[in-house]
């Protein structure tokens, strides 16, 4: 990072707001008496900096989520998150390949596709325009019995589940331009009438290691999917959560265009040790 | 019974599944990024031993299944049924043949087994992990051959077939280990 400018700042692990997204939650401390959280990733804090200016950042800290534990997620865990600015989501794709292969210098050879490609090569599909009823039917080929949610997004998460992820377990891919329901905070556009969302994951081995956006830098386009991530929670019956004025405020005031990224540090480290969980690679895991 | 949410699903804990009692095997938390969570769940259906592998929503239920595993004596049978009887209580249990499914080729009377009760039935009866049964008939032994190579079949009293070594003889009583089905010892003729 230093070889390339990038500045490291290390923001508050808790803080007054936690994240509106309904697939993480965030763990509560009493401060004071008052509620805060630890944060999910330091990527509201990233973005108020570049917003003043600070130009390239980076964070290595730790970050918590409740309710994940299992063999590959524990509820704190060690992030790298950098932001580049002036860089596109394929640009930093390029840093994050020169990065795990500075780590781990037997790295695999890493391909590169997009996210209806994935889907058209092992469902048979276009994960961008396919139906939700197509997504239940497949689900259903597939065996699964359980309730399905009429939200293209969790279908979308459960088809990864039962087809994607057992066909990937050799394989080492960037997949990137994600259907525009599992956008997040990746900006969007719209080629021959169909949206997606300019967002890549980093996949080896079946594991995702690293999550990065070309960001989204509209405001007024951030509040509606704050306000549409609480509409999903209540619908969840998950307690609704307060959005960050903050970063309200940061992409009012402006952010630069750049492209952001995080990627799992003790994932890397266990896949280039050649381990099979997060435990084997902690000398104080029970 | 208590219901059981999947975070709480653990190996060994009992759930109806489709309506039938299973035994959870492995249960593997997965999510994709910055997606839902979902818990990859294999579990032994108890009636037929078939495994099932299941994708659960993080966070469904599943009701418990009363199964129950005791320390049994095997009576007898009479041909249909197998009885069983808890040394504690003394109560009596019968099971059908397909309770007892292979095991019968490993049941001695008064020996101890484990008998699996679903809703108080007998579900499955697995024998002790080593059993001493007698060889009902054999090929005669070969003098002084006892060293290593060379087996035969010897069929013991409940019908089940073994390979003993050459110099085991008819009427002998011989330890063998349930779970392969092979030869261990010579057992002292009890």
């Amino acid at each position: 990072m230093s070889e390339r400018s990038i500045l490291e700042v290390s923001p508050s692990l808790a803080d007054r707001y936690g994240v509106t997204d309904p697939a993480l939650q965030s763990i509560e401390a009493t401060i004071n008496g008052e509620p805060w959280f630890l944060q999910t990733s330091p990527e509201f804090a990233l973005k108020r900096l570049l917003s003043l200016g600070s130009g390239d950042i980076y964070s290595l800290a730790k970050a918590f989520r409740s309710d994940e534990v299992g063999r590959w997620h524990r509820p704190e865990f060690t992030m790298l998150e950098w932001y580049r600015c002036g860089f596109d989501h394929h640009d930093l794709m390029t840093e994050v390949e020169q990065l795990v292969r500075y780590c781990w210098s037997d790295a695999p050879a890493i391909e590169r596709l997009s996210h209806s490609d994935l889907f058209d090569d092992i469902l048979g599909f276009d994960s961008l325009c396919v139906s939700e009823s197509c997504l239940v039917e497949a689900a259903h080929a597939l065996g699964y019995s359980g309730p399905c949610e009429r939200d293209k997004g969790w279908l979308l998460d459960l088809l990864w589940v039962l087809a994607i992820e057992p066909a990937i377990k050799d394989r080492a891919f960037f997949v990137y331009d994600f259907p525009i329901e599992q956008a997040a905070l990746a900006r969007a556009s719209v080629v021959f009438g169909v949206p997606r969302a300019h967002r890549f994951e980093l996949v080896i081995n079946g594991l995702e290691l690293a999550n990065g956006f070309w960001e989204l830098t509209d405001p007024v386009e951030q509040e509606r999917r704050f306000r549409e991530d609480n509409t999903k929670r209540r619908a969840m019956g998950l307690g609704e959560v307060q959005a960050d004025p903050r970063l309200l405020e940061a992409l009012k005031r402006g952010l630069p265009e750049c492209a952001g990224v995080a990627l799992g540090v003790d994932r890397l480290l266990a896949l280039a040790s050649g381990l099979s969980s997060l435990n084997e690679l902690d000398p104080f895991a029970d | 019974m208590a219901n059981y949410s999947t975070n709480e699903f653990r190996p060994g804990l009992k759930v109806m599944l489709d309506g039938e009692p299973c035994s959870i095997l492995d249960n593997e938390f997965v999510k994709p990024g910055k997606g839902q969570a979902f818990n990859r769940v294999k579990l032994r259906n108890l009636s037929s031993g078939r495994v099932w592998e299941r994708t659960f929503k993080s966070g469904e239920s599943l009701e418990g299944a009363d199964v129950m595993d005791y320390t049994m004596e095997y009576l007898y049978t009479d041909g249909e049924f197998y009885y069983f009887m808890d040394p504690n209580t003394f109560e009596q249990h019968q099971a059908d043949k397909k309770a007892v499914g292979d095991t019968y080729l490993w049941l001695k009377e008064q020996d101890s087994c484990e008998v699996t009760l679903y809703n108080g039935t007998p579900l499955s009866v697995t024998p002790a992990n080593f059993v001493e049964l007698e060889i009902v008939e054999t090929d005669p032994g070969l003098k002084g051959d006892t060293a290593q190579g060379g087996s035969k079949p010897a069929r013991l009293t409940t019908g089940a077939v073994v390979k003993v070594p050459l110099f085991i003889t008819q009427g002998e009583v011989i330890k063998v280990d349930t779970r392969s089905g092979e030869y261990v010892a010579r057992a002292s003729k009890s």
